[in-house]
């Protein structure tokens, strides 16, 4: 379903990441990791097709990003920026709905199917998660979700409704990439992990695999290591 | 859903309010001057017209070649400048932006200073305006862009004020390039902005460009709400953000520049009526679009009327749109983040 294949992304002339290859199939869960300034947002932002790849390919569905039409391309890729910043004082299921505008033509307003998607895709959340809310991209019912940071500054109940949220939409079938700062959370939410040091793959792999308290370690420069915490949870825990 | 149905409810009974208001305001502004006609009469003499019998009774020229151009000039123009106004602050996210604040209206004014200066016709006037209206928005969106300020929003307006000023040195520049018996006053009372020479002619030569702004921006309406996100985000949405923001810049600066082109430079409608229709039907710009427009209207021909009434002489409707506008102003600059979020 996403398709990456080496993989440069950057600013014009400054390379922010390199070397960058995966494949996710329907379905499948990617968890990003890494410090903070590794890159990941830019990495997204390369991934939506919102800055040029400066080398490789990105394929969502066996179409080039870098030439899908804008409302093609939002139909097959969604996007939960970090930050929403509140704007206008909209009301939310105003907010939610602009999450139909890829199925829209030009000139059309939403209708009863546009307001039944929006309804629905609210029902799910709340609208306190709207606060940080994947609620609009989900009304955008694209294959491919991606959310940055989704969890970054919620409470604890919402933070457990939007991962449940997360749960329910993979088992669903959606194909999501999502960055945490959370092993923890990648480990139980994730299917792979990609962990980003200074911009390039220090480990990309199974969550299991990928997430060895010595990886995690790595990545932030801190002594990692793990507790069993029953089943196959497992917890990271700094010394 | 509830709350939608609701504000639905509630914009057109503000909808309907406003056009009542509006014909209200017809109907006193055709009757009030210095030959007063009673509205049994001059509902006679519209429906005289309508049935097609024209008769040349002093009442009649009065309504008909008078008063009733200066009316749908009045009306026309406030609802092009509202409008621009409401789109502008959309685009810009910002609620102190209007066609005056942004510099529009006065990289207009130039444009239509020069058309007169060359003594161009209505249309070439009209267009001069739209292209020095587009150039100046142009100019104040790269220079506020270049700044990276702090403080967006007023960078924003500081931006617009000091390229207005630039271009007014440009207005006295052509003022004194132009001949003092004829062009002169001629751009002077023209640049106080009044409706006192409105006439059918006026009247045709303004429609096009007000009804062909308005419907783009009809049309675009409920799209224009994802200019009010974060550009990232209404590009991940699936918004083509560059073209619509261009499409949209250049219908509200038409509908500025059809406005100035007739009437001159009256400033403040563009800021406050949006505000007012904010308040009362919320920020859904498909809702606010069709609000702002009537109640723009009903302002600028409220004001026109009372300019025309209150004293001997005219007094230029600049002139009252200022003294409601600037209180306004201030307190919007206490609370526009507060507004705003």
């Amino acid at each position: 379903m996403l398709d990456v294949r080496d993989l440069a992304f950057g600013f014009g002339a400054r390379r922010v990441g390199a070397d960058v290859t995966f494949a996710l199939a329907k379905g499948e869960t990617l968890a990003v990791l890494g410090g903070n300034g590794a890159g990941k947002t830019t990495l997204f932002r390369t991934l939506l097709g919102l800055l040029p790849a400066l080398n490789g390919e990105i394929r969502v569905d066996g179409h080039a990003v870098a030439t899908l039409p804008p409302r093609a391309r939002a139909r097959r890729l969604a996007y939960v920026p970090q930050q929403h910043a509140p704007t206008f004082g909209f009301t939310a299921e105003e907010a939610v709905l602009m999450g139909r505008v890829s199925h829209l033509s030009t000139f059309a307003r939403p209708g009863s199917t546009d307001r039944a998607a929006a309804a629905d895709a609210l029902t799910r959340l709340g609208i306190e998660a709207l606060a940080a809310r994947p609620v609009t991209e989900l009304a955008q019912q694209a294959p491919v979700l991606i959310l940055d940071e989704p969890t970054a500054s919620l409470d604890f109940g919402n933070r457990a409704r939007v991962l449940a949220e997360i749960d329910r939409l993979r088992h669903g079938g959606l194909t999501i990439v999502f960055s945490t700062h959370e092993p923890d959370q990648a480990l139980a939410h994730a299917d792979r992990a990609l962990l980003l040091a200074d911009g390039r793959p220090l480990a990309l792999d199974a969550v299991g695999s990928a997430l060895t308290a010595a990886n995690v370690g790595r990545l932030y420069r801190v002594r990692v290591r793990t507790v069993d915490a029953g089943g196959k949870h497992r917890v990271f825990v700094t010394e | 859903m509830i709350e939608h149905g609701r504000f639905v409810r509630r914009t057109s009974l503000v909808l309907v309010g406003g056009i009542v208001v509006l014909l209200a305001l017809a109907v006193i502004a055709l009757g009030s001057g210095r030959y007063p006609i009673t509205p049994n009469e001059i509902a006679s003499i519209i429906w005289r017209r309508l049935a097609g019998d024209v008769r040349a009774t002093t009442a009649d020229a009065v309504v008909w070649q008078i008063r009733m151009p200066r009316v749908a000039v009045a009306a026309l123009v406030g609802a092009a400048l509202a409008a621009a106004g409401a789109a502008y602050q959309h685009l810009f996210r910002n609620p102190l932006v209007a066609p005056d604040t942004l510099g529009v209206s006065s990289g207009a004014a130039l444009g239509a200073v020069l058309g007169i200066f060359f003594g161009a016709g209505f249309i070439v006037i009209e267009l001069a305006a739209f292209a020095g209206g587009l150039a100046a928005v142009a100019v104040v969106m790269l220079i506020a862009s270049r700044l990276k300020a702090h403080e967006p929003l007023v960078t924003l307006i500081l931006t617009g004020v000091v390229v207005a000023s630039l271009l007014a040195a440009a207005i006295s520049l052509v003022k004194y390039l132009a001949d003092p018996y004829n062009q002169l006053p001629a751009i002077t009372f023209w640049l106080m902005g009044s409706f006192a020479a409105a006439s059918t002619h006026e009247v045709w030569s303004l429609l096009p460009a007000v009804i062909i702004s308005l419907a783009i921006l009809v049309a675009l309406a409920w799209r224009i709400n994802l200019l009010a996100l974060p550009d990232d985000e209404a590009r991940a949405l699936g918004v083509h953000t560059r073209l619509l923001r261009g499409v949209v810049i250049a219908a509200a600066t038409l509908a500025t520049a059809a406005g100035v082109a007739v009437a001159g430079i009256i400033g403040w409608i563009g800021l406050v009526v949006p505000h007012m229709a904010r308040l009362l039907v919320g920020p859904e710009f498909s809702r606010l679009l069709p609000v702002a427009a009537i109640f723009g209207a009903a302002f600028l021909l409220a004001i026109d009327t009372l300019a025309r009434t209150i004293a001997p002489i005219e007094v230029p409707p600049g002139i009252l749109t200022a003294i409601v506008g600037t209180p306004v102003f201030i307190v919007l600059l206490a609370h526009a983040r507060r507004v705003f979020s």
